[in-house]
């Protein structure tokens, strides 16, 4: 993998401006807005993505996800990775 | 016995208006109809907010402020604005002549939430010649500067055909250059001027074969830092394409003088009535307007469609092409290799892609202008 799409425990993700995570009422469901492009997330996705703030790093979401979801931290970090990494080179995620 | 009556459409996601069909450069392919609407019938700066609001409100998450040159609006700034406040993702989609870093930072602070810049070739020459308006390199490269100063994603557009499809690989660079995030390859769709100047646009099959080998590599080569969208031409497919996502499916397009269509080159169908965003909202014309559910779904479909398995993929490809190319615009989109009419129009493009330049009509207001 190279730097352009890692993430490491002290990356601090965030929505690049032009990227919206909203609230999609007319159907119900959670949408990441994009240039040309709309990813329809579930609600886990979208708890993810309101932690990554710009604030907190990655290790501090995986703590606060772990709690939440009373899950094994190494659980969580794989899977938020694998969603940031995903959205990360599509360039809908920066850190 | 009651009748059958097919569920409400889901709402449309997407929301197209040309604001004006203005726009200070000439492009042999542009999408707008050939005859271009007059400035003095657009609709006012009142009428577009309230179809704002009416589009956020069914359901539409994206506006794309398109023309045309968008810009050429006064009343720009305001525009977006409403449509950002109305809860809408913002895209203008533009020339980038006229647009200066004031208007830039205006449009930022407005709520736009991204730009598309078109380029029509990849060095000073070749852009300049192919829009039809000297200067506009340096002016188009400002623009990309101001974007990325004002921290908007940035996006630039190619539209490819004959004379520029040696660029690809350049527009590559100058996308990553400019500090796109985004870049679109978009071979030429064949309607409105581009039907007209086909013949001198239309690229031999091994040039197009080539350009798609290029943006897969690129992709690859760049990934995390460009992603570079491909349009591939019909005419050399196997299958069409979704035109407009599927007729009436997922997006509105809106003329300068207020016509809603299901895609821009809809008036192209003869018989259809399409109602307008002055007399009508735009739910009322989602859900109740004939021209919109004329070839909505797949009840409309006659053979090969109503039966093929890619008939919730494709939506039958482009009811415009199928009446450009066969005559007829219930008939399979004939970029389809299912179509009879398939190979017939395959090799009318390889033998376009031979032939000379012929006459060129630039986009203008007189449709007569013609250069040998």
């Amino acid at each position: 993998m190279d730097e352009l799409t890692e993430i490491h425990a002290q990356s601090r993700p965030h929505l690049p401006r032009g990227v919206r995570l909203k609230r999609d009422e007319a159907r119900g469901r959670w949408t990441l807005l994009a240039p040309e492009r709309i990813f329809e997330i579930d609600d886990t996705a979208a708890t993810v993505l309101e932690l990554c703030d710009g604030e907190r790093d990655l290790a501090q979401i995986v703590a606060e996800l772990a709690a939440r979801y009373t899950a094994p931290p190494a659980v969580i970090e794989k899977d938020v990775v694998a969603m940031l990494v995903d959205l990360k080179t599509k360039r809908v995620l920066e850190t | 016995m009651t009748a059958h009556t097919p569920p409400p459409p889901a709402p449309p996601i997407g929301l197209l208006v040309e604001l004006t069909h203005r726009c200070p450069l000439g492009c042999l392919y542009c999408s707008n109809p050939v005859a271009l609407e007059r400035p003095g019938n657009e609709l006012d700066g009142e009428t577009w907010k309230k179809v704002f609001s009416e589009a956020a409100a069914l359901g539409a998450l994206h506006v794309h402020l398109s023309g045309g040159e968008p810009t050429a609006r006064r009343d720009i700034v305001d525009l977006t604005r409403h449509a950002s406040q109305s809860g809408l993702y913002t895209n203008l989609i533009t020339s980038g002549i006229g647009v200066n870093e004031t208007l830039t930072g205006d449009l930022a602070d407005a709520g736009l939430d991204h730009a598309q810049l078109s380029f029509q070739g990849a060095d000073k020459e070749t852009n300049d010649r192919l829009g039809h308006y000297k200067g506009s390199w340096e002016r188009k490269r400002a623009f990309a500067a101001y974007v990325i100063k004002a921290a908007l994603p940035l996006t630039i557009n190619a539209v490819i055909h004959r004379s520029n499809i040696h660029q690809v690989a350049a527009f590559i660079d100058l996308a990553v250059e400019l500090g796109a995030r985004r870049l679109e390859v978009a071979h030429t769709q064949y309607y409105g001027w581009a039907l007209a100047n086909r013949a001198a646009l239309m690229p031999p099959k091994s040039q197009v074969d080539e350009s798609i080998a290029i943006v897969q590599a690129a992709r690859e080569r760049l990934k995390g830092e460009l992603v570079i969208d491909l349009v591939v031409p019909d005419y050399y497919a196997r299958y069409p394409k979704p035109c407009a996502g599927g007729w009436g499916r997922v997006a509105i397009n809106v003329s300068p003088t207020g016509k809603a269509l299901p895609c821009h080159a809809a008036e192209s169908i003869p018989g259809l009535d399409f109602w307008n965003v002055r007399d009508h909202s735009l739910s009322d014309i989602w859900h109740s307007n004939s021209a919109f559910k004329a070839f909505r779904g797949t009840d409309w479909m006659p053979e090969p469609c109503r039966s093929c398995d890619r008939r919730e993929i494709d939506w039958g490809g482009c009811r415009c092409q199928a009446l450009a190319l066969t005559g007829d615009a219930r008939n399979t989109d004939p970029a389809c290799y299912k179509s009879p009419h398939h190979e017939r129009i395959a090799a009318m493009a390889m033998a376009e892609s031979e032939s000379g330049d012929g006459v060129l009509r630039w986009r203008s207001y007189k449709a007569d202008k013609v250069e040998a």
